[in-house]
């Protein structure tokens, strides 16, 4: 056991200690309790970037790497797994999490008493969610996540926020009872809860018992749908994000992402089982839902009125794009899934903190002041004397904004030159590939399905956000500048720089998915991984005596 | 007994969906209460029912399945348990302050149709 070993259960050791920490402190030494958040989180990143380096090692016995808690036998004890995907999502789970924090530290950390205590253990929950390979382990972690997110979405207190929440917590509190159903129905027929032992067990299941996990791994996944707000089941999504504050928005970016992980996780571990076919991809569920997200998030998109809800509809959008590529299958989509994901939450987490900068100073007014003069078709020329334009016509910090905002609305869209594009090209060319270039035959119904709603939704997103940006940025509402400090820019400008990164960068990066991806394809290795595990140093007592369940 | 605890998950669940849908947030949280009961009591009878048998293993005797009833599901029911409990105390006060900001007890914090 090396120190390297002991490093996977750092992202959940790391926030635990610093958020208890925190507590312990007065509430009245922000400065102290800042430093531990932003200490904390920093080495959180580099745990996660080392734990990403070695995922991506050659040599296989470094891909997937099994930590046992306690040094029990798989059997008994919980297994932490960090493979390829678990650290792709730690390394972007620490990322959103520095730029939240560096964005929350400028003004909004000192609107509530436990904002950082809060946001370590939000980072706690998430990775422990990445990183368990045990499905009742992984129900006490959402629910950490959860717990946490109840506190942040409240953050800055206030009508909408309350009301917002309670819906939230109502709907969650809700899907946590339907996600016990699912693993007391599994371990009930399978008789354990180790990802990896389902996976084993699942094909040795006499058919009537078959049935029944089934049934039970069909509840999981709405539990998980309702995570990942697919439609019909993301209706809270909107409103809630667009309620919370703006770093605890950017942050939440990565929650709906959970969803989808488990989904991509369970999914890769029961199709070995299952001789090819998943469980959880059943006859093409998985791909209509995530059509029925896209194309409801588009109209939402289309229909709302302020940016909130408009970056709450982009999470949609991302999130049924996601479904319904993995829900088409292969590793080509696998891949190209992968690198949408990490580009469009980047790009989310960006866009909702450029929003706070924008609206900052603006009232509810100047919103529907601007839907008037569009409605109305009010004319805008002759008001102003030529003289009055003779200065500066965008001060240099609308400006700024503005080009951020145009950056957000091309990633959104997936418009080249940057990431958004290259994700977006990347799921139709693997859509062509497989088959129309390869197959020799004609793209399927389903393809053409994917290919249209794709396009469509990105043709509605430049809609809203060309509309949402005229309406912000080039009506002359007499307003004051708002008011930002550089911090806060700089947050969304590091966002904003590794969406560019990604760009450039995006050869290595995709054939980190590639090889993300045919690894989850397989099952096998991160099946053969955890079962190989053994604790290291030998137990001093007799081993325990033989209990099968 | 089987059928005694079908018939009271069912009536659990039924009564806590029935309450989950209505419109005042103390209905709901009673609702989200129930239905938690239900699962725990589900999660119980996942473990397979049966009377007399101690979930712990005597160490005098070699282990041995007719004797003993998992114990793995009764661990899970404890943790449900605390994991709800502490839920539905922080549901609670969200339901007062809700209460508080907006005078009214509706879920959607506004009364509808007055």
């Amino acid at each position: 056991m090396t120190f390297a070993d002991h490093l996977i259960i750092a992202p959940i050791i790391i926030p635990l200690i610093a958020g208890g920490l925190m507590l312990l402190l007065d509430g009245r030494r922000r400065e102290a309790i800042a430093a531990i958040s932003i200490l904390s989180t920093l080495a959180l990143l580099a745990v996660a970037v080392t734990l990403l380096m070695s995922s991506a090692a050659p040599e296989p016995a470094q891909t997937v790497r099994v930590y046992l808690l306690g040094n029990w036998p798989v059997t008994f004890g919980i297994v932490l797994v960090a493979d390829r995907l678990a650290a792709l999502m730690l390394v972007l789970t620490a990322t959103l999490g520095c730029a939240a924090l560096l964005f929350a530290l400028a003004s909004w950390h000192r609107a509530g008493s436990f904002f950082h205590p809060l946001f370590q253990f939000l980072l706690m929950g998430l990775n422990g969610a990445f990183l368990t390979g045990d499905l009742f382990n992984l129900f006490v972690f959402f629910e950490v996540l959860l717990a946490a997110s109840y506190g942040l979405a409240l953050h800055g207190s206030g009508r909408a926020r309350v009301s917002a929440s309670l819906h939230y917590i109502v709907i969650n509190l809700a899907s946590a009872t339907l996600f016990l159903i699912g693993v007391s129905l599994i371990y009930g027929t399978a008789g354990t809860l180790n990802m990896a032992a389902l996976g084993e067990r699942i094909p040795l299941l006499d058919p009537s018992e078959r049935r029944l996990m089934e049934i039970g791994a069909a509840i999981l996944g709405v539990a998980f749908l309702i995570k990942a707000a697919a439609w019909p089941l993301g209706f809270w999504l909107p409103t809630m994000y667009a309620a919370a504050s703006a770093p605890v928005a950017a942050l939440f970016a990565v929650m709906t992402k959970v969803g989808f992980y488990v989904i991509l996780r369970l999914g890769s571990i029961t199709a070995e089982a299952a001789g090819g076919a998943s469980i959880f991809y059943a006859e093409g569920w998985l791909f209509t839902i995530g059509i029925a997200t896209m194309c409801f998030a588009a109209i939402g998109m289309l229909a709302s009125q302020d940016m909130g809800r408009l970056a709450g509809y982009s999470v949609l959008v991302s999130s049924g794009t996601m479904l319904a590529a993995i829900g088409l299958g292969g590793t080509g989509m696998t891949t190209a899934a992968l690198y949408y994901l990490v580009s469009s939450t980047l790009t989310v987490a960006a866009f909702f903190l450029l929003i706070e900068l924008v609206e900052r100073g603006r009232t509810p007014a100047d919103d529907v002041l601007a839907v008037t003069l569009e409605a109305y078709g009010a004319e805008e020329e002759g008001e102003f004397e030529e003289a009055e334009v003779v200065g500066v016509a965008i001060p240099a910090l609308l400006a700024v904004l503005g080009v951020a905002f145009l950056a957000c609305a091309l990633l959104l869209s997936g418009l080249p030159p940057l990431s958004g594009f290259i994700a977006k090209f990347a799921i139709l060319s693997s859509l062509l590939d497989q088959h129309w270039l390869t197959g020799g035959g004609t793209i399927s119904l389903q393809g053409w399905v994917l290919l249209g709603v794709i396009l469509i939704s990105g043709l509605a997103t430049i809609v809203a956000m060309t509309r949402a940006g005229i309406r912000t940025f080039w009506t002359f509402t007499e307003r004051e500048l708002p008011q930002v400090r550089s911090v806060e820019i700089g947050a969304v400008a590091l966002l904003l720089f590794l969406c560019v990164a990604l760009t450039v960068q995006a050869g290595p990066v995709m054939r980190f998915m590639q090889a993300t991806a045919s690894g989850l394809e397989l099952g096998r290795p991160y099946i053969g991984a955890v079962q190989a595990k053994t604790p290291t140093v030998p137990t001093p007592r007799p081993p325990p005596s033989e209990v099968k369940p | 007994m089987e059928l005694v605890i079908a018939i009271t998950i069912g009536v659990l669940a039924g009564s806590g969906i029935w309450l989950l849908l209505r419109p005042r947030t103390f209905q709901v949280i009673i609702g989200l209460s129930l239905l938690s009961y239900a699962v725990n009591l589900f999660i119980f009878g996942m473990g397979r029912l049966r009377v007399g048998a101690p979930p712990v293993l005597d160490p005098s005797e070699p282990g041995n399945l007719d004797r003993y009833v998992d114990p793995l599901p009764q661990a899970l029911v404890l943790t449900a348990i605390v994991i709800s409990f502490a839920m539905t105390a922080l549901f609670l006060v969200v339901i007062l302050v809700a209460r508080g900001l907006s005078g009214s007890d509706h879920v959607d914090s506004v009364e509808r149709g007055s």
